[in-house]
């Protein structure tokens, strides 16, 4: 295996509307933000990865005109997943193993905005069972934070504890949507959205990109001071039926830990993609982690949620952390499809002594 | 330039999709037109409500239908206060993942009654039928409790 | 009741969007609205783009500068289409054609119109055929196609030199 870091990062600030910037001059900025940042051009990168949803704009084969964010002339190796960029983050690691790139650029871009992207999330699930009913993103997590109340692993109170705790971390975040100090009393005294979700139960609706450059190790040592190496990394997937999911459990969590052997590692902090807070606490149980553990230091994607980049944009945070010495082993975690059905693991760790 | 000055439009944006069925789909849409609720044995020998093609942890093909109750009891449920406009009920509501009698997973589907109050796990509920059934998952309009 | 076997179902989906148009094109359709077509210059290979998209799709920089250029410009390719597409705004047969103007670097597609099908060629030179000034808002759609004008065609390699450059 070769070894492979990621060497910069860069995000948009996180909002609910980017109104006047399209996804061309969003790309745009955090591109040449990450290329600048390790004095890199795009003439340096190797392969180009993105990932992206056309459902969310409302425009079909966008990520084509997404590239005219990027330098394509001579032509480029590149490629899309029709996911989150932590996808297309994988994609890229896997075409720097097989030796066909050194050097790799990955982003993610999404504007929710613009149109209605709890029922736009509906698209992602089964369209013969479940799609003609169009239950929407909210509804079905919704029905696993009641399975888990209902089966005493977590309360409404310890839901807003993972709420408080967020946008309290994401004070220290410039780019997030939402943060601040409050109270579990104020939190628990907000209406009812879908129950038992209260609207700060779930992520925001974000407008926003980001990019990552990843490295290989030669690569990574002469343009970063403090990389963040890729050390373990695993993707698995749960069923589509979703009636047959246990949804209180997550066994494509506990197969990855496996295969990454997260309990040999000492994890210092760890980023999890949780778009609802009951998410993370089953996140929290499933990957064992340790009071010690400190969780979502950047707020999380309860502070901003960047549809299709948010699971990448967990990659980038975990890596400034290690980046400034923060953190020296840490756990990254992307989720993809209803209720945590498909999750990625990765373990980046500083070499520096 | 401001934020105001920017130029918008709305639009409707159309996917006019038609699907294949296949032949454990299509079987279970088939009987959904007579009233009947069809699942699937798995490899463990559980019933599988609506009918997987393959077995969801063996990957086996399935082959064997079987005909399940439209009555089942609510194992997990969630309130829905302001319906969207795709949802199938237009008035307050309940999600509910449903377990038919005769079916070893659960079905996702509505629930119509007039309270949060009236939800209750393990609720016994039945299936309201569209007239005449067109054989999609709609002819079942929503669950109610019995 | 139907006992009809089940072989595929309709399941359309339909969803609204707010568009937004962006920095750039809001800039362009405002300046189409009076009649002018503005493109943008990129600030590295001097490259021309009319509409312009905000960024150079050959550097990926963003190019600010904006040019007024002529509605006169030479068919860069063509097909002649001869089947209706659903919601479609032209009826069938029409000339669809990829059109560089004098000072762009990249072609748009529109129509070709005011001369026989059979004789819509790549080089030849064409003008915009603008609709009646009241009729004029925010589109591409105020030129209601490009006609040829008398001058001679730009021989191909011309064409492909210019865009090379």
């Amino acid at each position: 295996m070769r070894e492979v870091a990621v060497i910069a990062y860069a995000q948009t600030p996180m909002t609910r509307d980017a109104g006047a910037q399209n996804e061309v001059e969003l790309i745009m900025q955090v591109v040449h933000q990450a290329l600048d940042e390790v004095k890199l051009n795009q003439t340096d990168i190797d392969f180009t990865c993105s990932g992206s949803c056309d459902y969310l704009q409302g425009v079909t084969f966008a990520f084509v005109d997404g590239l005219n964010a990027v330098s394509s002339v001579p032509p480029i190796n590149e490629s899309h997943v029709e996911m989150d960029a932590a996808w297309a983050l994988y994609e890229s690691w896997l075409k720097i193993q097989m030796e066909e790139a050194d050097v790799a650029l990955v982003y993610g871009f999404g504007k929710s905005s613009p149109g209605e992207l709890r029922s736009i999330m509906t698209l992602q699930l089964d369209p013969y069972y479940l799609a003609p009913l169009w239950p929407d993103s909210v509804s079905l997590a919704a029905l696993q934070a009641k399975a888990m109340i209902d089966n005493k692993m977590i309360t409404e109170e310890s839901m807003a504890k993972v709420v408080k705790r967020s946008r309290k971390n994401a004070k220290s975040n410039p780019n997030s949507q939402l943060s601040g100090d409050f109270s579990i009393g104020d939190l628990l005294s907000e209406p009812i959205f879908v129950s038992p979700l209260r609207k700060h139960d779930c992520s925001p609706i974000t407008d926003g990109a980001s990019a990552i450059i990843l490295a290989t190790k030669e690569k990574a040592l002469s343009l970063c001071r403090n990389p963040a190496f890729i050390t373990s990394i695993d993707h698995r997937v749960e069923t589509a039926q979703f009636g047959y999911r246990n949804l209180t459990s997550s066994p494509s969590i506990q197969k990855s830990s496996e295969v990454i052997n997260l309990s040999d590692y000492s994890i210092d902090a760890a980023e999890l993609h949780a778009p609802f807070s009951h998410q993370e606490l089953l996140l929290i149980k499933e990957l064992q982690l340790n009071e010690e553990v400190s969780i979502n230091k950047s707020g999380g994607v309860l502070a901003g949620n960047i549809m299709m980049s948010a699971g990448l944009d967990r990659i980038g945070s975990m890596f400034n952390l290690i980046k400034s010495g923060k953190v020296r082993t840490g756990l990254a975690h992307a989720t993809s499809g209803p209720c945590l059905q498909q999750n990625m693991l990765i373990i980046m760790e500083s070499k520096n002594e | 330039m401001s934020d105001k000055e920017i130029l918008k439009a709305d639009f409707e944006l159309g996917f006019t999709y038609t699907r294949s069925t296949g032949p454990v789909i299509g079987h279970f849409l088939t009987e959904l037109q007579k009233c009947k609720i069809y699942g699937i044995k798995g490899s463990d020998g559980k019933v599988i409500v609506p009918p997987a093609e393959y077995d969801p942890v063996t990957g086996e093909t399935l082959k064997e239908f079987i005909e399940v109750s439209d009555i089942g009891k609510v194992k997990t449920w969630v309130w829905v206060n302001q319906p969207l406009e795709k949802h199938p009920i237009q008035a307050p509501f309940a999600w509910a993942l449903i377990q038919l009698e005769g079916a070893d997973t659960n079905f996702l589907h509505a629930v119509k009654v007039k309270k949060e109050k009236i939800m209750k796990n393990n609720m016994k509920v039945k299936a309201s039928w569209a007239l005449p059934p067109k054989g999609n998952i709609t002819d079942i309009k929503y669950f109610e409790p019995i | 009741m139907s006992e009809e076997k089940i072989l595929e179902f309709e399941a359309p989906i339909y969803f609204k969007y707010s568009y937004t148009a962006g920095k750039t094109t809001t800039s362009f359709l405002n300046s189409i609205k009076k009649g002018k077509l503005v493109g943008q210059k990129c600030p590295k290979c001097r490259g021309v783009y009319v509409p312009p998209r905000g960024s150079c799709p050959k550097d990926g920089v963003a190019t600010e500068e904006e040019i007024e250029l002529p509605d006169i410009g030479t068919v860069e390719s063509f097909t002649i289409n001869y089947l209706p597409i659903p919601g479609g705004a032209v009826d069938p047969p029409y000339v669809s054609a990829n059109i560089i103007l004098d000072g762009a670097d990249l072609a748009f597609m529109h129509i070709v119109d005011g001369i026989d099908h059979s004789e819509v060629r790549v080089g030849m030179r064409v003008k915009a055929h603008w609709k009646p000034k009241n009729e004029w808002k925010a589109s591409l759609e105020n030129i209601a196609y490009f006609q040829p004008i008398d001058e001679p065609d730009l021989p191909l390699n011309h064409l492909s030199d210019e865009k090379n450059a």
